[in-house]
C-alpha cells in the first residue's frame, strides 16, 4: 500500500463525508461521474451535461451531481457511481448520453439497478 | 481531447485535485502576434521543482502523483501541434500556473469547442472549488464567475433546476449564446 499523504487523508475525509450525507437522507441520491482525463476522453463531460438536462427536465432538486477522478478502469470510460442512501454505491461503465439518462430514471428515481450497465459495487480507494 | 474546451476541463480537474479552492481560466486571442493563449492558474498545493520539470511527460508521473498523469503532455502536444508551446509555473502551497501557447493561423489549432458546458460541468461537479473564466479577444474583456453565481443563489445548490437556469443564463450571457437545447450550451465551432 502506498504511503498516505495529508492529501489522500483530506481526500479519503471528503469522499466519507458526501457518501455520508448521501447515506443520511439528505438527498435521494448522489451521482459521480468520473472526470479523469481518459474519462473526458471518451465523453464524460457529454455524460455529465445530459445527466443535468435530464435533472432539469424533470424539476428534481434533491440528486446531488459531483466530479471525481478516474476510478482506476480508463477502458471503460464513461463511468458513474450511483449512490443511494443506505445502499451500496453501484459503479455504471461504458456510459453514454442516453444510458446516463436511464440510469436516472430506473436507479436513481425508481430505485432498481440497471444490471446492462453495472459494473459492480462499491467505491475505489481514494488516494 | 476533441478541441480545447475539453483540455480546459482536464486542466481544471487536476487543479480540483490540487485542493486550489479558486481556478482562473483566461484565454487571450492577440491577432497582432498571432497568438492564442491559454492560461490556468490555481491556488492549490503546487508541485516541488523537480515534479514541474517532469510533469509534461506522459510517463514519468502517476506511480506515486496520481493528481497528474496524461492530461498535461495531452495539452503540450496540442500546443505543439499548433506551432505553439506550453509551460508550467509551481510554487509549493501556492499554487500553479499553465500557459499553452498557439498560432492563431494554424492549420492544426483545435477549435475552442463548447466553453459552456465544460463551465457548467465544472461548476456543477465541485461545490467546494470557484472557477473562473476570463475570455479577452479584440480589445473586449469577458468573465464569468461562479463566486458571483453562488452568492446570488445562496443556499440552493449549483445542481438543482434554479442553480441550473442561473449558470446557463449567466454563461450565455458571458459567452455570448443562448441556451437552446436541454442537453447543454450549443454555440458554433471557433466562438471563443
Amino acid at each position: 500500500m502506498a504511503r498516505l499523504s495529508v492529501q489522500s487523508l483530506n481526500a479519503l475525509r471528503d469522499q466519507l463525508q458526501a457518501e455520508r450525507a448521501g447515506r443520511e437522507g439528505k438527498c435521494r441520491a448522489t451521482v459521480i461521474v468520473h472526470m479523469g482525463t481518459c474519462g473526458i476522453s471518451a465523453g464524460a463531460r457529454q455524460v455529465m451535461t445530459a445527466l443535468l438536462g435530464a435533472l432539469e427536465e424533470r424539476g428534481i432538486a434533491d440528486v446531488a451531481v459531483s466530479s471525481s477522478g478516474c476510478a482506476g478502469m480508463c477502458s471503460r470510460e464513461p463511468m458513474a457511481t450511483v449512490q443511494r442512501p443506505g445502499e451500496a454505491p453501484v459503479k455504471y461503465a461504458d456510459l453514454d448520453e442516453k444510458k446516463i439518462v436511464r440510469v436516472l430514471d430506473e436507479h436513481v428515481i425508481g430505485g432498481s439497478i440497471v444490471k446492462e450497465y453495472a459494473l459492480a459495487m462499491g467505491s475505489e480507494r481514494a488516494g | 481531447m476533441q478541441d480545447l474546451a475539453h483540455h480546459i476541463l482536464d486542466i481544471a480537474e487536476n487543479s480540483v485535485r490540487a485542493h486550489a479552492s479558486l481556478v482562473v481560466i483566461r484565454l487571450q486571442e492577440r491577432p497582432s502576434e498571432d497568438l492564442l493563449r491559454l492560461e490556468i492558474i490555481d491556488n492549490g498545493e503546487g508541485m516541488s521543482e523537480e515534479m514541474r520539470r517532469q510533469v509534461l511527460s506522459p510517463f514519468t508521473t502517476s506511480r506515486t502523483e496520481r493528481r497528474v498523469g496524461l492530461g498535461l503532455a495531452l495539452l503540450a502536444q496540442a500546443a505543439r501541434e499548433a506551432g505553439g508551446d506550453c509551460r508550467v509555473e509551481s510554487t509549493p502551497f501556492h499554487g500553479t500556473r499553465i500557459v499553452a501557447d498557439f498560432r492563431l493561423s494554424h492549420i492544426d489549432l483545435k477549435p475552442i469547442g463548447d466553453l459552456g458546458e465544460t463551465m457548467l460541468v465544472l461548476a456543477v461537479g465541485h461545490s467546494d472549488t470557484d472557477f473562473a473564466l476570463e475570455i479577452e479577444r479584440g480589445g473586449g474583456l469577458r468573465r464569468f464567475d461562479t463566486q458571483e453565481i453562488r452568492a446570488s443563489l445562496g443556499d440552493a445548490p449549483l445542481c438543482s433546476p434554479t442553480g441550473l437556469r442561473v449558470l446557463r443564463g449567466h454563461l450565455g450571457e458571458v459567452l455570448g449564446t443562448r441556451p437552446t437545447h436541454p442537453y447543454g450550451l450549443k454555440e458554433s465551432p471557433n466562438a471563443c
